[in-house]
């Protein structure tokens, strides 16, 4: 993460004094970013960098569901199958997206190309069913409107 | 349309958002009247009077909270606003965030004036990027046109805001949970008191309001608080922004005048049930809020002491409507994996009572519930029900009394019988 110390010297700048341990949850992000996951030299050079106690940022990583200490597929789809995404199909079209790339939710395809998780509520109940792809949403689902995403992600 | 616009009265396009058409729309003219006409506490005075109520689940005036702020004390204060929306079925502050995101900071510079905040906040949730970079934007624009930085449109007001990303925690949302993951922790809720309002932020002075509840200021202050008054009813001033999903057939967020009648809006405005379907429940402001059934609602109107009367709460105004034939145990099976899923593991009855319940409901799923199943899920909530530092404990035991109250037939039904009287059927069954 040592060559992202400048961005993070900036992003220092725009917090009030003495607020360094706020930088955990958005340095993390960016180290994520860059990397794919969190390496162990990243907690304890973060951790150096912002004056707070490594544990901290454990803690923080193993909380937060958005952070990982593991790489995982090139694309990320995340499923919910919450309340409203579950009354409008959601468990259908679920079954088949792991149909067709034979994973389960918490799995990886074998080419490292896709990563499937069933994730709770991200504030997209009116266009349910929905999943994120990476960073991106994509809204009101269907059998045909996933295959064809899933043929544009190479 | 049900009612007046304060929030949501302008025609949505690609480029609606932006600071020029806001301008365009009035926007900023707020900023300056209280910048140049008005004190600080005659702004937090104006908001009082306005009788404005939290729009984030507990519709705590909001005036109230900011009276606890002592002005000079000769401390920095903080003001953050709650954008970490993460109650199954509310999807309306995201509709502000991407729609028109220079009304929150309009509105946060005219509440950090008033409360001599030096440094705002907005916690945003971690998954919303198009809300982010939308709200990202307006701050760029925000500072490039003088709104803020050092002397507000020349005045001897300064304030900065940080954007602020969460990473995935639905406790994150309560706000004391919320000041402990922007201090870059894990989001542990803390009991009161002190209020926040007291310690807060790195022991601070902090207010934190949910996005929608902040983004009645600025029109507050422009129209001042007796006009607001005429909108709404006496005991709920105002509008509310409902995000509307599940068996409808115009699902999405309308802002609604408090005070119009229910029925009516789910027939006129959200297009009725989905296949002409009839209307089973509705569960009234995200998960946590108790379900009311059709009949319960038939002489409602969308005012909060209508539905404190019917024993439920407006909560977040996560409106999610169940059509005749819905399951309602598998309903509560997601509700309950939901809780179990999210409790943060500090307090020990929701830790366990949680995944209690999570377990005792997939165990009636699979076909293998015990007569006394409906009787430990009640224990369970009860026991729950205030022997925790924040209310997401209380929350998973309200959603589950709640069906068990209205739908226990069921309950008894799939026990009895080891299967659902509905095939465990979550979809709306078109009458095609």
């Amino acid at each position: 993460m040592k060559h992202l110390i400048p961005e993070f010297e900036k992003l220092r700048e725009r917090f009030p004094a003495g607020f360094e341990s706020s930088l955990v949850l958005p340095c993390v992000r960016r180290i994520q970013e860059e990397r794919g996951y969190v390496a162990d030299a990243d907690i304890e050079q973060l951790a150096a960098f912002l004056g707070v106690p490594p544990i901290q940022i454990e803690e923080v990583l193993s909380f937060y569901t958005q952070f990982r200490r593991k790489p995982i597929g090139r694309w990320h789809l995340q499923f919910c199958h919450n309340v409203s995404c579950s009354m409008n199909g959601a468990e259908r079209i679920l079954e088949h997206v792991q149909q067709r790339l034979g994973i389960a939710p918490g799995q990886s395809t074998p080419d490292g190309r896709y990563t499937l998780s069933v994730v709770e509520c991200l504030g997209s109940c009116g266009t349910a069913p929905m999943m994120m792809v990476n960073d991106g949403y994509h809204e009101n689902l269907t059998r045909a409107k996933v295959d064809e995403l899933l043929e544009g992600l190479q | 349309m049900p009612g007046r616009q304060l929030i949501m009265g302008f025609p949505v396009t690609a480029t609606s958002h932006s600071l020029a058409e806001y301008r365009a729309r009035g926007g900023y003219a707020a900023l300056d009247k209280a910048l140049r006409q008005m004190q600080p506490a005659d702004i937090v005075k104006e908001v009082t009077a306005s009788g404005l109520q939290g729009r984030g689940g507990a519709a705590f005036p909001v005036g109230r909270k900011w009276q606890v702020i002592v002005h000079d004390d000769g401390q920095p204060h903080y003001l953050i606003a709650n954008a970490d929306e993460g109650e199954p079925g509310t999807f309306k502050d995201r509709w502000i965030l991407e729609n028109n995101p220079h009304v929150l900071l309009e509105s946060m510079l005219i509440s950090s004036y008033a409360l001599n905040v030096r440094n705002c906040f907005v916690y945003i949730r971690g998954e919303f990027d198009l809300p982010y970079r939308r709200l990202a934007g307006a701050v760029e624009e925000a500072y490039a046109a003088g709104f803020f930085g050092q002397h507000v449109l020349g005045s001897q007001f300064s304030c900065d805001i940080v954007v602020y990303r969460g990473a995935g925690a639905y406790v994150a949302g309560e706000a004391s949970g919320l000041i402990a993951s922007l201090e870059g922790k894990k989001s542990y809720p803390r009991n009161r008191p002190p209020r926040l309002t007291v310690r807060g932020l790195y022991q601070r002075p902090t207010v934190v309001n949910n996005v929608e509840s902040l983004s009645n200021v600025a029109w507050i202050i422009g129209n001042g608080a007796a006009a607001f008054k005429a909108v709404g009813t006496p005991k709920s001033p105002g509008t509310r922004l409902f995000s509307v999903s599940g068996h409808v057939n115009r699902p999405g967020v309308f802002e609604v005048e408090l005070g119009y009648p229910w029925m009516k809006f789910l027939e006129e405005d959200c297009g009725g049930i989905q296949g002409g379907g009839a209307l089973k429940c509705v569960v009234p402001g995200g998960v946590s809020s108790k379900v009311l059934t059709g009949a319960d609602i038939a002489n409602l109107r969308l005012a909060h002491e209508d539905l404190w009367d019917a024993g439920s709460t407006l909560g977040s105004g996560g409106m999610i409507v169940i059509a005749e034939g819905t399951c309602m145990v598998s309903l509560l099976q997601v509700i309950l994996r939901f809780y179990h899923h999210e409790s943060c593991g500090q307090c020990t009855p929701c830790r366990h009572g949680t995944g209690w319940m999570h377990r005792i409901i997939d165990r009636i799923v699979a076909g293998e519930g015990r007569p006394e199943d409906i009787e430990r899920l009640y224990y369970i909530s009860k026991f729950n029900d205030g022997t925790t530092i924040c209310g997401l404990g209380d929350a998973a035991g309200y959603a589950c009394t709640g069906i068990l109250d209205k739908y226990r037939d069921e309950f008894e039904y799939y026990i009895e019988h080891k299967r659902s009287r509905h095939d465990g059927n979550l979809e709306c069954l078109r009458s095609s």
